[in-house]
Order: structure tokens, then sequence, then C-alpha cells
């Protein structure tokens, strides 16, 4: 395959070489034609991979989308906060645990903000998280299987905005909330919200190994409204900042009373600091519920746990914990640019952008450079920790991304653009528009220490007139964007599944040769698997009956089976035998209320099937999985309840 | 330089033991479907495909056309065929000690037999599997047979099967080689040519 690039490269090379040669304007690099040919960027061939894989959040969708970078190729759609008929998601007995909360099952949620787990500071291809805003959630998702493996709840929240963002080493991934409540949560006059609420920040502690998450403490603030975050890298490493408005502590019409202060805050947290204090005693146990369910892939199920407990940090107890940072106008992004020195606030509400130092805050924490102190947080001189300010000529800036050149990309919701600007000397370099109104961008690695650049996507908010019209309601918009050069360029655009608020990007090379391509059958755990045709078997067990079947091309087994009641509870325990990369069967049966099983090879689903009248019901494969898919199906029939007619099953010839 | 003879018999007896640790045979089917080929490894013991999953996949794919399962504890050459290369190793170090020019010979054809009747058997086993069909197949296609090739490439339907020796065959072909050696090297009369 390298030879083979390497080959075509050299084609590439010769061929360009003819044609500059011939073009009386061969020494303008703009007429060439390879370099203007943006088609060219953005084609990948039939049957060749994209460089780079992207994953969008839904938004509202509650999903996440996998595209492929840069010819913007749909690749998978993998649930997460919510139901997916195709896969059973949600549907089946395995997964609904992972849908449950203190609230009960909840199959939505707002999903924004995927992030990448690193190493080094360096995103490792092994998970990414995603945030539920509206019952505050974080999720795991394993990408080496592309499913969600983990849902952990966080108590004394109230709209999980500013998560799931990532330390260095995915000690923590941390979620702010948005909304502050009152903690814990009691019936109380609104009007007192100055008095009772709170808004938390939780540091959820991630293994490095399995990755299994644990709300390890939470840090009680004002009851500002904490919006997006980003952990310190490099020198900044042990730190997290969050943006807040609402300074004001408004409780009603925020669009004005929320802009009123001349600026909000960046919140600086000593995580490592934290980490000391929850070591030396210091947290608060809180009585609360939160639910933690985690999938098992060997077992193929997810299990739910309710957690009573949670530790909590007071800053007033807590001196040296969180230090504000006085930011402009309601900031919604703060970004760390991959050295770790600089932090970009982006008021948003403004036309421009606030920098601090991380050098210079730790000096005014030094010098105890404070304005005032607010609930024993100090906050900081904002001109001892300036670093510089962006003069965009934009206006509304929302969230800045990297390249590894020493470049910043900043959007502009309002001016519906993104500008680039230099890191150190905060001049402005480009600028280029986007359709329309942009509210995040992705850079491969452009959170990071180490951006892998070449390309950003805009992820839009509105779309209009960018496809063929589709009735009132229209896909987001995303537009793809070659950053190569000194100018930004327009390559691509497409449309994406639900609201992407924000993406991650990486290498394809890194996830790439770790992706599965089926499970081992011989290490399948689940408790009710069963792993040959001979063991396949229905039991009763009063009005609960348990089907253990198997699929494999092209038959059910059994595919017959007599004995059910009106009234009985049947659970098809479907094991898929195969053994074969993208292999999968379907099972759907007629009058179930849920969906299919869609079982991966080696996998085993459960679909719960209660039959409500008398009769023969077939069931049948629903995924084309050969050339006799089509005689994949079964019967099963259905007796009067109290019928003396035995269970009885079979496939080929009757028992 | 007298030894030559011995050692080379020696040789050519030890180097057999690698068949135990490699496949002797590879047959890969390649098809639309599975671009990069499924590919089965035939031992002196066992037969083994790139994947646990492999022999299950193959013979899904056969039972269409109504082929039988291979099933590899039912063929008994795979349970005793590690006994017949024991000994002939053990010949072969007997034939070292006795260090005679004939024994050399004998050795070498011994082996030379032996390999071509296991490929006679082999083919009939392609033969048997390929022939010998279910006659409630899904897929009945008059007149075709799905015998693999035992050397080469031939299109069954929509697979092209390859089938060739594979690192195991070398070394009973490097064994032999050595067996000739110590047959070539040896002197009829060595007893005279000591004195
Ligand atoms: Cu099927």
């Amino acid at each position: 395959m390298k030879m083979k690039n390497s080959t075509l490269a050299g084609w590439g090379i010769i061929a360009l070489f003819l044609i500059s040669g011939c073009s009386p304007k061969g020494s303008d690099e703009k007429s060439s034609p390879f370099s203007s040919d943006v088609a060219s960027k953005v084609y990948v061939a039939p049957g060749q991979h994209d460089e780079f894989y992207a994953f969008l959040s839904g938004g509202f969708s509650g999903q996440m989308s996998v595209y492929g970078l840069p010819s913007g190729r749909l690749l998978k759609v993998i649930p997460v906060f919510s139901l997916d008929a195709e896969k059973g998601y949600g549907f089946n007995e395995e997964t609904k645990p992972l849908l449950q909360t203190s609230y009960g099952f909840i199959p939505w949620d707002d999903a924004h903000h995927p992030e990448l787990s690193q190493t080094e500071g360096i995103p490792d291809g092994r998970w990414i998280f995603i945030n539920g805003n509206n019952t505050p959630r974080v999720a795991r998702i394993d990408l080496s299987t592309f499913e969600t493996v983990e849902i952990i709840e966080l108590p004394n929240s109230g709209g999980n905005h500013s998560s799931p963002f990532t330390t260095e080493n995915t000690e923590y991934v941390v979620a702010g909330t948005r909304f502050s409540v009152p903690v814990p949560q009691k019936d109380v006059a609104v009007e007192s919200y100055k008095e009772n609420f709170k808004g938390a920040l939780s540091f959820i502690s991630c293994d490095p190994v399995t990755g299994k998450m644990d709300v390890a403490f939470q840090v009680l603030l004002p009851a500002f409204n904490y919006d997006l975050a980003h952990s310190g890298k490099g020198a900044s490493h042990g730190w997290t900042f969050f943006t807040c408005y609402n300074a004001e502590e408004s409780n009603t019409l925020l669009e004005a009373n929320a802009s009123q202060f001349d600026k909000d805050f960046i919140a600086a947290v000593n995580w490592k600091k934290a980490e000391e204090y929850v070591k030396g005693g210091k947290a608060h146990d809180f009585p609360t519920s939160f639910y933690h369910n985690i999938y098992d892939d060997n077992a193929h199920m997810a299990t739910s746990e309710q957690i009573k407990s949670v530790k909590v940090l007071i800053p007033a107890e807590c001196p040296g914990l969180v230090y504000y940072l006085p930011t402009p106008k309601s900031p919604h992004g703060v970004d760390v640019d991959p050295t770790g020195e600089y932090i970009v606030g982006a008021g948003k509400l403004s036309a421009d952008m606030s920098v601090h130092s991380f050098t210079k805050m730790l000096k005014a924490i030094e010098d105890k450079a404070f304005e005032k102190e607010i609930q024993g947080i100090p906050v900081l001189n904002y001109d001892a920790i300036l670093a510089g300010v962006v003069k965009s000529g934009g206006l509304g800036p929302l969230h800045t991304e990297f390249d590894a050149n020493g470049n910043a990309y900043t959007t502009f919701f309002i001016s519906s653009e993104i500008v680039k600007w230099k890191v150190g000397t905060w001049e402005v370099i480009d600028r280029s528009p986007c359709y329309y109104s942009v509210g995040h961008l992705m850079i491969p690695g452009g959170d990071s220490r180490k951006p892998f650049g070449k390309y950003m996507l805009a992820m839009n908010k509105i779309t209009k007139d960018r496809y063929l019209p589709t009735g009132p309601e229209m896909n987001q918009s995303a537009q793809l964007y070659d950053i190569s050069g000194d100018k930004i360029q327009l390559l691509l655009d497409f449309p994406t599944v639900g609201e992407p608020h924000y993406g991650q990007g990486i290498p394809a090379d890194l996830i790439k040769p770790k992706s599965k391509q089926f499970f081992n059958l011989a290490e399948n755990t689940h408790p009710y698997v069963t792993k040959s045709e001979d063991q396949t078997k229905v039991v009763r067990e009063g009005n609960v009956v348990r089907v253990y079947m198997t699929t494999i091309r092209s038959h059910f087994a059994p595919d017959n089976i007599e004995g059910f009641q009106v009234g009985d509870k049947v659970y098809f325990h479907v094991t898929n035998l195969e053994q074969d990369w993208d292999v999968p069967h379907g099972f759907g049966i007629m009058g179930a209320t849920n969906a299919e099983l869609l079982i991966m090879p080696g996998q085993t689903e459960t679909l719960l099937w209660e039959p409500k009248s008398e009769g023969v019901f077939p069931f049948y494969c629903t995924d084309f999985c050969s050339a006799l898919h089509q005689e994949m199906q079964g019967y099963a029939r259905v007796s009067k309840k109290g019928s003396d007619l035995k269970l009885k099953w079979w496939t080929g010839s009757a028992k | 330089m007298k030894n030559i003879p011995r050692i080379s018999m020696v040789l050519a007896a030890t180097v057999m033991v690698l068949v135990f640790f490699f496949p002797i045979w590879r047959i890969t089917l390649i098809a639309p479907q599975y671009p990069t080929g499924i590919t089965m490894y035939i031992w002196i013991n066992q037969i083994t495909g790139e994947t646990t999953g492999t022999l299950q996949n193959i013979n899904i794919l056969n039972h269409y056309v109504g082929m039988q399962m291979i099933v590899p504890d039912s063929i008994p050459e795979l349970q005793y065929f590690k006994f017949i290369i024991g000994a002939v190793m053990l010949l072969g170090l007997f034939a070292a000690i006795m260090n005679k020019k004939w024994i050399y010979l004998a050795w070498m054809i011994l082996v030379i037999v032996l390999g071509i009747l296991a490929v006679y058997d082999f083919y009939l086993w392609e033969y048997d599997y390929g022939h010998n069909l279910s006659p409630t197949a899904p897929i009945k296609v008059p007149g075709m047979a799905y015998q693999p090739p035992l050397f080469g490439k031939k299109l069954l339907l929509n697979f092209e099967a390859y089938s060739y020796p594979f690192w195991g065959s070398l070394f009973i072909g490097i064994s032999i080689i050595f067996a000739f050696f110590a047959f070539w090297f040896k002197r009829p009369k060595d007893v005279q040519y000591e004195k």
C-alpha cells in the first residue's frame, strides 16, 4: 500500500512537472491545475481511505457521527444518549442499562462536545468522551468497537456543558455545570438564586488501563454559568480552566441581565491541589444519588450501579484551589495553546479576545495581585495576567484551535467567519467566511499539545441555501478548509447529522489498526449465550420464556418454536455464531413493540417479545447476510393462556 | 571430511522436526467479498486458518454447494501422520549410526515414496470433498465439482482457489537433499579407505 502511494505520488510529481513545463505560465503556481484544483484535494479514490477520522457531536440527536476527512464521507453514527432502532441500541436488554439515570430511563440527551483521550497531551485514539447536557452525564466510547461503553451521571449539576475536556494523560475528564442549581436539590424560591444556588465542577477520574470513570470530586463554586473548559498542558498541566458567564447571578431574562458586567471570568482550578485537599480529608461527603452504567465487551451487556455520595471541595476552605481570571463579555470558549502558556478567552459579545498568560497568572497569585474575592475565591488583576488582545475586526468570537505552526484560528458567530492570527504577536493574518454562523471549529489535534493540522472543519449553525432544500428543517452544515498554506482555502461543504457543537480529529493510523473485526465467541461471557447449535433450547420459568437461539448463514436455530402463550414475556437471547468480519445477523419478530436486534459476530443480544394474541408469527433475519438471507426465517406459535401445549422447538426436522 | 555423510544424515533426520512447527500446504480462496482471501493451512496433525473462525467460514461457504464439513478430528491421517514422521526420523538417526551408503539411499527413497503417497492421499481427500456433494444443497450447478487444485490455481464458481506447498514441505525437501548428500559423499568401501 505504502509503495503504491509513493508510486502514485511519483507519477503525480512527474505529471506536474510535465504540465508546468508545457504551460506558458509554468512558474506561476496558481495556474497549475494541481494547486488550484480544490476537487483533487478532497478526492479520495474508490477503495482508498481517508487520512483523518473526524468525530462530530450530534447535539440534540444525542449521537456522535464519524466522518472521514478530507472526503467528508459519513462512516458511522454512534448512538450515545439516544435510541437507535437500527442497532437495537436502547431497545435490546443489553444496552437499556446504559441509559439509566437517577430519574429513570432517559433515552435522549443533548450531546455537545466530543473529546479524545490523550496521552502526554496528544490524542491517543483509545476512547472518545461526550457530554450529555440536559440530564448531566458523560459517556465514553471505545474506539476499537466505536460503541458506547460507559455513561456516568453527574450529581449536583444542572446542564453539563463545560464538558468533557480531558487532562494531559486523561487523568480527569471535567464536567462543569452550565446551570447553577440548589445543592443539594430542594424546593426553594427561584428568587433565592444568589443565596441557594451553586455551580458544581466535577472531576471524573479515568482508569489509565480500562478507562473506567468515577466522579473523583466536585468543586462547589458561586452560582455562575460554567460554559466551556480546557485543561492546561505542558507548564500549565495540573490546571483546568472554565469560562463563566452570568457573573451577575441573574435568574431571569439572562439575555439582558447576564450581559451587564464588563467582564465575567475564567475559573482556573488547580486540580493537583484539589487532589491534595481530598487526600488531606478536606472534602465533604455530600449525600446524593447518581447512576454509573458500564458495558462489558465480553458479557456484551451493560450493568447499572447507583452511587449515593460524592466528595465536594468548598474553595473558601481550600486556599489556592480556584482563582478567577477576569475576561471580557461573557466568554464562551477557553482554549489553551499547544505550549500551555496562553489561555484564550473568547468574549462572545465582543470583537476582541483576551489572551491570558499562565506565567503571569502564577506571578499574580504569588504577588497576591487580587482585585477582590468572591466567596473566598481571589479574582486576579486583569492587567497583571493579560498577555495580549487580539483585535480581530470580527464580531462574536466563540472558539479557538491551533495549528502546528504557531497560528490560532477563531470562529466568529456573528460576523460568520474564521480569523487566523499569530500566537504571541496577536496580529491577524487571514480570514475566511463561513456559511453560515459558525459555532465551533475543529483542527485534528487542534486542542492538544501536538496539532496534526492540515485541515480545519467549521461546524455551522445556519444552513439556508447551501444544499437542495428539504422543507423547513434542514441538516446543519460543515465546511472543510485547507490550512496547510498561508491562506485559508475552502475545500468542501457537507451536511451533518444532528447539530454538531464540536468535533475532534485524529490521523486514521492511530485508530484503524485497532478496529475490531468481530467478537471472539470463545470469550463471550453473556449469561444467556449459546455457543453452538446443539445447545439451543427454550426454557419456561412461569410466564417468562427464554429462547437460547443461534444464527449462522443462513438459518436460525431453533427456527420453529411452539408452546408460547398469550401474556408470556419471551426473551430471545440470540447469539451470532459467525466468526467473520462484517457478517452481522438481524432478528425481527412480528408485533414486537421495541425494535430489531443487530447482532455482531460472536455477540449475544436479547429482544423482549410479549405476544398479545394467539397465532403463528414469523421472525426473520433483517441484515442481508448471504445469498440465502431471504430464506433465513422462522415461526413462533402462540397458544391461549394456560394451554397445555408443551414447548417444542426444532430446526430442519421436528424433535 | 569423512564425517560429512554422517553429519548430513543427522541433519536430514533432525530438519524433519520442523514439519511439526510449520504447515505443509496452503490453500487460499479469493472472491469479491473476500478481497484479502480466506487462507487455510494444512499441517501434518491439524488444519488451521488465519483466524480462529477461518475453518467455520470455509465450512459455511462450502455448505451452500453441499460440500461436507471439514472436521479435522475426523480425518485419521491427522492423527497418525505425526507417528510416521517420528518413525522416519528415528530411522534416519539409525541410518547415521550404521553409516552405510545403501542405507542412506534406502532412507531417501523411503521419504520420497512416503511424500508421494501423502500427496496422493491429499488428492483423494480433495476429490472426495469436491465431488461427494449433498443432494439437498441449496446451490446445485449441474456437472460442477468443487475439487480444489492440488498445485496451482483454479476457478470454483465465484472463488479463485490457490493451492501450494508451504514451509513444512520445503523442510522435507531439504531433508531429502541432506540424505542425498549423505549418500553421494559416502564412499562405498570405507574400510579399505581407512587402511
Ligand atoms: Cu442472516
